[in-house]
């Protein structure tokens, strides 16, 4: 006994003798620690990925449940279930075995409606997530390849969604279906082997819903969840990018360990997700099929639309003119081919490239650990918002009979109205960006070089009113700040630099008394009262080495007394 | 030059008298106050009989007016209920509709069509849903609180329909019908402009199918049946009466039905969904993911 205690290392608890047999067999002590260990800088901006990420798992924890009742079958039942506006209607067995899940399986509905919203909130969030890699120019070098993974994970994604949009076979899906039917009917020379090849035969036939099925629920994911592995895999062994700030740099990561702060935020992260997904699929109802009805290709509803995320394909396909091109010989590349495959293609292409072409156009191939504010990269950060507006009139277009209907606009306008703003509002966008990006950089030097604005107003023995500012560290015999811009948000109130008091706690209410507060600063000698208390000149750090004095705004001095 | 001050001084003048007529002012009798008192008191008396005289002529007048002029048409015409009805109907009809469909329904170009022949459910559907009379030419009637009484309105439908005929109100059960037909009947006939719960749609140029929501019965039968607006005539032989039933019934009673998932957010499937989850689900999210970072 003695001589096991006395040995350095050797485990002497349960847990730990246990831990001990398994490291013996398995090696894995040293690539856990390392794990473990590992830091993650922290932002809320990288949250956004996780949000994804942990919609995924919920959708296929869900969707695991819907596929126990669901039968992906195009054969003709007739309906005798508990849902009466539809007893008796001929349908198919998918949209019987989706009424099935709605109102006969216990919990069915609240599942069904929890894997919709949580496919919204996927592919939502998988944008927002592209947003933040792309304003703040994450993709740079090492990243490009998983860039590439986003945007192939982005794309899959949309196939993703549109395969369960469309499987239950009711009347809007089987109408996004016969759409989609077209747009490969329209590709030039191989769409319409294309389409018999999916379709197996003519529209509808009895195998598509058979097929996109089977996509759905293992093709599709199944590559999802290898290029998720592979895309987190890529972060980990890359290390995750950071913004700039003290001790930041192209060499370090400061945040937190994975385990426990980092694994604790996540696994939170992930129930705050299951909530929403939950919350929503309770409170809200999402694709109600029984009130669509059976898909029946002789009937089409007005207002039918995809899915929000395919809606820049539907938009684009509203807003373009029926431009059909017409070749001698009865060949003819039919109007739905630019708007709904050339467009998507090159958007996607451009979108997939722009890392490499951002290093063309910059010369920019050195490796980058830093992260960018979107302000110091105006063009990159114009251009996305002009791409981004781009995609926000299709959006809305693609829903504009909705709008036109309830705001009670004319169809026309709205369809010209996005016309027109597809190509004028982008470049519009672009400049505008350009220059809120150049007034904010502007802004930073400014408060850099000249201080911070304190709000005190003096008055000069000659009688010129100047605002007080405090500089943000030395400043030179002209008053002007030495600090250089470092890539990190520049403090642009007082209150930022521990001038000011400090902000009363409590998010909707003050959890603290305010009063309280104020003698606590006072008796540590914080912020501008305590200034106040001493007389001593506002604003005025004390210190010798500073030279010029803050008072005076920072502007060139007359030799004084 | 005294025209001008003339109406500001009637305007002094009759606050004053209302004042006094509310709380006169004794003075003592024989005084020159109240030798001007009495003055002005029997002024105003001839003036107000003066005003008691014409109304009761204009009353006599009216009276006379309304028992005489039906009458006289009345004799010329028919004596029954229904001719009654009929002739008060294009009193109403001479009131209300003339100025764009025409003295004698015939309608009046780049205004309103010809009402001959259109039927009592077509006048019931567009004056019982407020349509007409039109507010204002536009790319469609405005739906709005009828404007005529349903007594007004049954008057009305008598005259047009002694007009040339036409489809006349439904009787019995406007409900009694197939509901599982009736769907699959809406979703072929209706749903392309109505939506596929009646919850309406945008047409082009600002027409609109309207939506289901406010509808009654008998308004969607008299709707079907002759085709207001941009919508098309579903005459009998194309929907029969028992067709147009069931699609009532079905109508109705999915418009009674409760959403059984939650919120049913507008019935209008994706756009609203998309909308929810970028301002909600999003939203709450940012929300999170802002407090979790500021737990740094």
């Amino acid at each position: 006994m003695a001589r096991t205690a006395a040995a350095p290392g050797v485990p002497t608890t349960r847990v730990g003798k246990a831990a001990y047999e398994l490291d013996d067999r398995f090696i894995v002590a040293g690539w856990l620690r390392r794990t473990m260990n590992k830091v993650y800088p922290d932002h809320w901006s990288f949250l956004l990925g996780e949000i994804a990420l942990y919609s995924f798992v919920v959708l296929l924890l869900s969707g695991t449940y819907l596929t126990f009742f669901f039968d992906a079958s195009m054969k003709e039942v007739v309906y005798n279930g508990s849902y009466a506006p539809l007893r008796g209607v001929p349908m198919s067995a998918a949209y019987e075995s989706t009424l099935g899940l709605s109102f006969d399986v216990r919990g069915g509905l609240f599942v069904r409606q929890l894997h919709h919203w949580a496919a919204l909130l996927f592919v939502a969030s998988i944008i927002a997530h592209l947003m933040r890699i792309f304003f703040t120019g994450a993709f740079r070098r090492p990243r490009e390849t998983n860039w590439l993974i986003g945007v192939t994970l982005f794309v899959l994604s949309l196939l993703e969604g549109f395969a369960g949009y469309t499987i239950p076979d009711d009347l809007l899906s089987g109408t996004g279906l016969r759409i989609f039917g077209t747009v490969i009917l329209s590709i030039p020379v191989v769409g319409t082997w294309l389409f018999f090849a999916l379709f197996n035969g003519d529209y509808p036939g009895q195998f598509v819903v058979g097929r996109l099925y089977i996509a759905h629920v293992l093709l599709v994911p199944g590559i999802l969840l290898a290029l998720i592995g592979l895309h987190l895999l890529i972060l980990i062994k890359q290390k995750h990018s950071q913004f700039p700030g003290p001790g930041r740099t192209e060499h370090n990561v400061v945040g937190n360990r994975f385990f426990p702060t980092f694994a604790a935020k996540s696994g939170g992260l992930f129930f705050l997700v299951f909530g929403v997904c939950a919350g929503l699929g309770g409170l809200v109802q999402i694709n109600p099929v029984w009130l669509w009805g059976p898909y029946n290709p002789a009937q089409v509803s007005s207002a039918s639309q995809p899915d929000w995320y395919i809606g820049f394909l539907e938009g684009s396909m509203r807003l373009f003119p029926a431009w059909e091109i017409n070749f001698p010989g009865n060949y003819a590349i039919p109007a739905p081919f630019w708007p709904t495959v050339f467009l998507p293609g090159v958007m996607f292409t451009l979108l997939a490239l722009y890392p490499m072409l951002e290093r063309k156009l910059t010369r920019d191939s050195a490796s980058h650990q830093l992260l960018q504010r979107p302000r110091d990269v105006p063009v990159r950060t114009s251009a996305g918002a002009m791409a981004l507006t781009f995609y926000l009139v299709l959006v809305i277009s693609g829903g504009n009979d909705v709008i036109a209907d309830k705001f009670d606009i004319s169809l026309n306008a709205m369809t010209w109205a996005g016309r027109i703003g597809l190509i004028l509002l982008p470049p519009i966008v672009y400049v505008i960006t350009y220059r809120i990006c150049l007034g904010l950089e502007h802004h930073d030097r400014e408060v850099l070089e000249h201080g911070i604005e304190t709000g005190v107003i003096r008055r000069l023995p000659h009688g010129e009113f100047i605002e007080v500012h405090q500089p943000l560290g030395a400043v030179d015999a002209h008053g002007h700040g030495e600090l250089a811009y470092g890539g990190a948000p520049v403090p642009k109130k007082m209150n930022q630099v521990g001038g000011a008091r400090r902000a009363i706690r409590g998010f909707f209410r003050p959890v603290e008394d305010p009063a309280q507060v104020e003698l606590e600063q006072r008796a540590e000698g914080y912020g501008l009262s305590a200034a106040e208390d001493e007389g001593r000149e506002l604003t005025t750090s004390g210190r010798p080495s500073e030279g010029g004095r803050p008072s005076e705004g920072g502007r060139p001095q007359e030799p004084r007394d | 030059m005294s025209t001008p001050n003339h109406p500001s001084e009637a305007f002094d003048e009759n606050p004053g008298t209302a004042r006094r007529l509310l709380a006169p002012r004794r003075h003592a009798p024989g005084s020159p106050v109240a030798a001007a008192l009495t003055r002005r008191r029997s002024k105003r008396r001839r003036r107000l009989t003066n005003v008691a005289g014409l109304f009761a002529g204009l009353c006599l007048m009216g009276a006379l007016y309304t028992t005489i002029v039906p009458g006289a048409q009345a004799a010329g015409d028919t004596t029954t209920a229904a001719g009654t009805a009929e002739a008060a109907g294009q009193a109403i009809y001479n009131r209300t509709c003339i100025s764009c469909h025409g003295a004698n329904l015939e309608g009046v170009p780049q205004r309103g069509p010809s009402l001959i022949g259109v039927g009592a459910a077509s006048v019931y559907f567009q004056v019982h849903t407020g349509r007409m009379p039109l507010a204002r030419q536009g790319a469609q009637a405005i739906e709005k609180p009828p404007v005529l009484s349903d007594k007004e309105i049954d008057q009305l439908m008598a005259y047009v329909q002694a007009h040339g005929g036409g489809p006349t109100l439904p009787s019995g059960d406007l409900r009694a019908g197939d509901l599982a037909q009736g769907g699959e009947l809406f979703r072929l006939n209706c749903s392309s402009c109505h939506n596929f719960v009646g919850e309406g749609g945008a047409l082009s140029s600002g027409k609109a199918a309207p939506s289901l929501k406010n509808a009654d019965d008998l308004t969607i039968y008299t709707a079907m049946l002759t085709g207001p607006e941009n919508m098309p005539v579903f005459g009998d032989s194309q929907l029969t009466p028992d067709e147009k039933r069931s699609i009532i019934d079905y109508v109705q009673t999915i418009k009674a039905q409760a959403d059984p998932g939650g919120a049913g957010v507008g019935r209008i499937g994706p756009v609203s969904e998309g909308l929810v989850i970028w301002v909600v689900g999003i939203g709450v999210m940012m929300f999170g993911i802002f407090w979790m970072g500021s737990k740094a």
